[in-house]
């Protein structure tokens, strides 16, 4: 059993995903208790194969399937690093299902259970990104993610079809980009498996060919991540999905590409060639102006959600700023950063789509003393923006503190800089919500969906609180985290 | 044309590359309409013509010259005689993902179409900002 635990992961959310809809038909809950437990049994799988992973001493774990061997075969190949992104993605694909109840209270059975299947299979793309050992492969689950993710933000509404509709154009670039780079890759090698590619590549690391697949890798990967200038699609995307899926769209869709990018760049390509030095510079000089443009973009916005879609463009760009760094503390940073960021940009977006719930309202300006109303949604919202802020204990200080580290330590003291900056400009776009959640003269707000004994709906408010928590803990616990899990997944050359 | 010499090079450029700067071709035409358009249908269109121009390149240096088809016929065992069937292969799937993305698109422009009354952008921008 424990030995198929990386195929269980995407297999209980497929099957939960083509069984949904039927199971709806017979009784509307139904469908979605289907969802719930096998995303539940996912994110066990997912936590059983982290401990085994540690267990080996953070040797890679290989499933074939149909016990082909590879490179002829596809593989999912399990370490430390990604195991530890595919438990964060199956946790916050878990909470995020049980969060988004409330929103379909009043749906009929179709509604019900296609919104489960969407959401069951946005969750299979992603772990099957995370987990796959095959350039082709990713391609194909890059797709059940993205064409997912399109249904689910094409339920917000009219303005969500719009926005779906040119997500979709720009993503279908995204995925023809990269499925021209992998072609790249077979025609110089012959060979699609990752491990494989790895060895074959290394001689022929200065043919023209390789720059065109780097340049087009950060194209395709690029769009998918939402760095800045690709960001495009991103911010009426996010603000526009459907208000219980924006946790999860929010939080894991656009961090698996920038993983993906840290895949073929230091673990496929290998850093130390000069192509892919060149693709990183430009990857951190992107990064950084994402950051910047990102956050001032940020302090414009009235719309909650459309500020945290701006904020989301900077966060990207910390990841790739990591990555461009390059060194062990670098690396570190953009993993616990991915990390990080997906946990605190979910339960902001959790924390809004509360409030949208329970008054309709998302503008910034009308929050005026919410935290008398709802106050422990208004306690998780302060620990999520200290967090994006970063000041610790909060996780998201740890994953600044490593880029920030490794900056120092390769003299790229412009990153530095643009660091710093970046969270003075943190600051002022949280601080402006925390004003207006609790200084500024009580807004009118009328509760369109009255609530009961809590201030929110009891499956609302549970997974609010328990990502609150997590923030904190991945904050406090981050020495662990780091020396047990994310060093033992990082590239060889890094820890001598 | 009169020199042997430019006519050997323009066969020689058509004989090893032609078809891939034909394909090169397609995929930039697929992109600037995407980009150009200001229909959604037609953007969805071009959107089509890039992902054609990727399947044709992954089948173009999938051939081989003198090459058959991959099927085990009984004359011959040598792989050095068959084309490379994996390339066709990923391509099958590649094609049903581009046939599952056009169904989305094509769901999503008649939601459009039904909301807004028109698949042109400026219009559909228009009363979108006023909403």
């Amino acid at each position: 059993m424990s030995q198929h635990f990386p195929i269980l992961i995407v297999l209980l959310p497929l099957s939960a995903a083509l069984l949904s809809p039927f199971f709806s038909y017979f009784h509307r809950q139904a469908g979605k208790w289907v969802s719930v437990a096998a995303l539940a049994g996912a994110f066990l799988c997912a936590v059983g194969l982290l401990l085994q992973t540690l267990q080996g001493g953070g040797q890679a774990i290989h499933y074939w399937f149909g016990n082909w061997e590879p490179p002829l075969g596809i593989e999912f190949v399990v370490d430390p690093l990604n195991g530890f992104i595919v438990a964060m993605i199956t946790f916050v694909a878990l909470f995020t299902a049980i969060y988004s109840t409330p929103f379909l209270k009043k749906s009929n059975w179709l509604y019900m259970g296609g919104y489960y299947t969407l959401m069951s299979l946005l969750c299979v793309g992603l772990s099957g990104m995370t987990l796959t050992g095959d350039v082709f492969n990713l391609y194909v689950y890059l797709e059940i993610a993205s064409l997912s993710g399109y249904g689910l933000i094409a339920l917000g509404g009219n303005r969500g079809t719009l926005a779906a509709f040119r997500y979709l154009l720009i993503g279908t670039i995204a995925a023809s980009l990269y499925l021209l780079g992998v072609g790249f890759m077979y025609a110089k090698t012959g060979s699609l498996n990752m491990a494989d590619l790895g060895v074959l590549l290394q001689a022929q690391m200065d043919s023209p060919l390789i720059l065109m697949t780097v340049a087009l890798l950060i194209a395709a990967l690029g769009i998918k991540a939402a760095l800045f200038p690709f960001h495009g699609w991103q911010p009426d995307s996010y603000t526009f999905s459907h208000p219980g899926a924006a946790p999860l769209i929010a939080g894991a869709m656009a961090k698996v590409p920038m993983y993906a990018m840290l895949r073929f760049f230091f673990y496929i390509f290998g850093a130390q060639h000069l192509f892919v030095q060149h693709g990183l510079f430009i990857v951190g000089v992107l990064g950084a102006l994402g950051i910047i443009l990102g956050s001032v973009m940020a302090i414009a916005q009235d719309d909650f959600r459309r500020m945290l879609a701006y904020s989301s463009v900077a966060q990207i760009g910390y990841i790739a700023v990591g990555l461009a760094v390059g060194n062990l503390y670098g690396l570190i940073g953009a993993v616990l950063h991915i990390i990080n960021h997906a946990v605190m940009k979910s339960s902001l977006f959790m924390v809004i789509g509360g409030i949208q719930y329970r008054f309709g309202e998302f503008r910034i300006s009308q929050l005026g003393q919410i935290c008398k109303k709802m106050p422990l949604t208004v306690t998780v919202l302060v620990i999520a923006a200290l967090g994006m802020i970063g000041i610790p204990p909060t996780n998201g200080f740890f994953g600044k503190w490593y880029i920030m580290l490794g900056a120092v330590q390769s003299e790229m003291y412009v990153y530095v800089a643009v660091l710093v900056i970046s969270t003075l400009l943190n600051a002022i776009y949280f601080f402006r919500v925390m004003e207006n959640v609790f200084v500024n003269p009580p807004a009118n707000l009328k509760e369109i969906n009255p609530v009961g004994k809590f201030e929110l709906p009891l499956q609302m408010l549970i997974p609010i609180v328990i990502f609150g928590v997590a923030i904190l803990a991945l904050g406090v616990y981050n020495g662990v985290l780091v020396n047990e899990i994310v060093k033992l997944g990082l590239p060889e050359v890094f820890l001598r | 044309m009169s020199n042997p010499g430019t006519l050997d090079l323009i066969n020689n450029f058509l004989a090893t590359k032609g078809i891939y700067s034909l394909v090169l071709i397609l995929l930039f035409l697929g992109l600037y309409g995407m980009i150009v358009s200001k229909n959604y249908m037609k953007k969805m269109m071009a959107m089509n013509v890039m992902q054609v121009a990727v399947i044709f390149f992954f089948l173009c240096f999938a051939q081989k010259e003198g090459g058959m088809i991959p099927i085990l016929n009984g004359i011959t065992t040598d792989p050095n005689l068959y084309i490379n069937p994996l390339p066709h292969a990923l391509m099958l799937t590649a094609i049903v993902v581009s046939l599952g993305t056009t169904g989305v698109a094509i769901a999503l422009l008649m939601r459009i179409k039904e909301t807004y009354g028109s698949v042109e952008e400026d219009d559909i921008l228009r009363r979108a900002d006023k909403e």
